[in-house]
């Protein structure tokens, strides 16, 4: 690695380091100056006064799983795009603007044909499932 | 390609009398900079982050006819340091179910990756830690670490409000990412260039060459962006991770003492981080109103004051509409993001690819007053 590269990623690594230290500063003075009293009652998960029954960690709504697949698709779109959007001017002052306008357009597009098609089967309600079968019974 | 603080006082005289006092050795010297720049960052940032917890509580007071914090210093100013004081010496607890590891981890995320951030900053012209020629990419990369932290804070404390409230914030961070990464490339788009620098350097001058108005389509784009940039940072109406009135305090429920203090930081130095980014990126950056061409070091500061100036008015925009608009509910999140947001941001992202080839990246001002 050239210098020339390192010179723009040292503050990056400094302000991280930086972070690191001011956590670890905070945590052993609170632990020098905050009281230590610990009790089982203390330190059950606040259920608003209720005793906790189970784990929290159980099954959740496959709504945030859904969610999570659509995000990871146009986030790779999006991250594709970036290159091509950052020559765009360039390529269009040197007169190839109409060839970039039809690659970023064909690139858009997919993007547009992926959003429609989780549009159509309903991947974008967020509840999905009961409104299709309310429908399917009323025919 | 990477102008950075460094490299803009390397024009300077007195630099090099410092390099002769390290003896010559440049990265020693540069190393030395960008740790005393990174202090002096992180401390006008920690103490944004805690006036902004007094400009929240007094901007609320005062939007419902409240006194607000008054007691603590004039104007109730040092509040923010009685309350520091206090969150250092509060016992710090940890649930007796959690996930000790990731426990531990989730507040430091959330720091770290609020502080990654501040290094492609672009303050001004010449005192940018690092322009990075990926400097929008990189920013919208790791604030991503904010979201991680979000989840794994709730995960980890194993209660049930945390486990929701992380959920939730977890959705709609990632969701939000894309509305707001597309608002972004239609910038990168008209710049031609992802480096800070870049982008700001072809603001110069008057409002009317700041991108918001370079055409129709990025003055929408600046509305999606910072509608984005609203969920993204957790704060109301898109507050539902913490939603205090459901969650009770949503992911960090389990928190105390200092830990739950560390979110806080982050979660208002991140809104100071995304009102700079809607300046750097729409509203012109540091740049001044006039083109002046000689450089020399007090302009810098002035741009600095600018870009201040600019980004704290937008952080009283954010407090504004945290405390006049009610919370929407989760599928009003979801299909805001789904079926308004990305339709329109994609929408943009074309106009503006059109544009440019249409009218050869001029802008609308350059289009009416034709120079």
């Amino acid at each position: 690695m050239t210098p020339a590269t390192f010179d723009g990623l040292m503050p990056i690594v400094i302000l991280m380091a930086i972070a690191v230290l001011l956590f670890l500063g905070g945590h052993f003075l609170s632990v020098y100056l905050a009281p230590k009293k610990p009790s089982h009652l203390k330190s059950t998960p606040y259920e608003c006064g209720e005793e906790p029954v189970g784990t929290a960690w159980s099954m959740f709504n496959v709504r945030f799983y859904v969610v999570g697949l659509i995000f990871i698709i146009f986030d790779v779109e999006s991250v594709l795009m970036f290159p091509v959007a950052a020559i765009f001017k360039e390529m269009n002052e040197m007169g190839e603007g109409g060839y970039a306008l039809i690659v970023f357009l064909s690139f858009v597009s997919i993007l547009i044909e992926g959003i429609a098609y989780c549009w159509k089967k309903g991947d974008l309600d967020w509840v999905k499932s009961f409104q299709l079968t309310a429908n399917k019974n009323k025919k | 390609m990477n102008q950075t603080i460094v490299s803009y006082l390397s024009k300077y005289e007195f630099y090099k009398t410092l390099l002769g006092l390290f003896g010559g050795n440049e990265s020693l010297l540069a190393f030395v900079i960008y740790l005393i720049v990174a202090l002096i960052i992180i401390g006008f940032c920690a103490t944004v982050g805690g006036l902004g917890t007094f400009a929240e509580r007094k901007i609320s007071a005062d939007l419902q006819a409240r006194i607000g914090p008054n007691r603590v210093g004039p104007y109730g100013l040092l509040q923010m340091l009685a309350d520091g004081i206090k969150l250092i010496t509060k016992e710090d607890i940890m649930p007796y179910a959690a996930d000790k590891f990731l426990f531990y981890l989730a507040p430091l995320l959330a720091l770290v990756g609020v502080f990654a951030t501040l290094a492609v900053f672009p303050w001004s012209s010449g005192f940018a830690m690092s322009d990075l020629n990926v400097g929008v990419f990189y920013l919208v990369a790791i604030s991503s670490l904010v979201g991680l932290a979000v989840f794994l804070g709730g995960y980890s404390s194993n209660s049930k409000w945390s486990m929701l409230g992380g959920m939730r914030g977890a959705s709609q961070i990632i969701s939000y990412e894309i509305p707001v990464t597309l608002s972004i490339l239609a910038i990168v788009l008209l710049a031609g260039g992802m480096g800070f620098g870049t982008i700001v350097a072809q603001q110069k001058g008057l409002p009317f060459n700041w991108f918001i108005f370079h055409n129709p389509f990025t003055f929408i784009a600046f509305f999606v962006f910072f509608t984005g940039a609203l969920a993204e940072t957790n704060r109301a109406p898109f507050d539902l991770p913490e939603a205090e009135s459901e969650l009770v305090s949503g992911y960090n429920t389990e928190y105390t003492g200092m830990r739950f203090g560390f979110f806080a930081l982050a979660e208002y130095i991140e809104v100071f981080v995304v009102s700079g980014v809607a300046v750097a990126l729409f509203l012109g950056g540091s740049n001044l109103p006039v083109n002046i061409e000689v450089d020399f070091l007090p302009l810098q500061f002035v741009e600095v004051i600018i870009f201040v100036t600019k980004a704290a008015l937008l952080y009283y925009v954010v407090i504004w509409i945290r405390w006049t608009l009610p919370r929407l509910r989760v599928d009003q999140l979801m299909s805001i993001c789904w079926k308004y947001l990305t339709p329109i941001a994609i929408f943009n992202l074309v106009g503006c690819a059109i544009w440019m080839v249409a009218f050869n990246g001029k802008s609308l001002a350059e289009l009416i007053f034709g120079h």
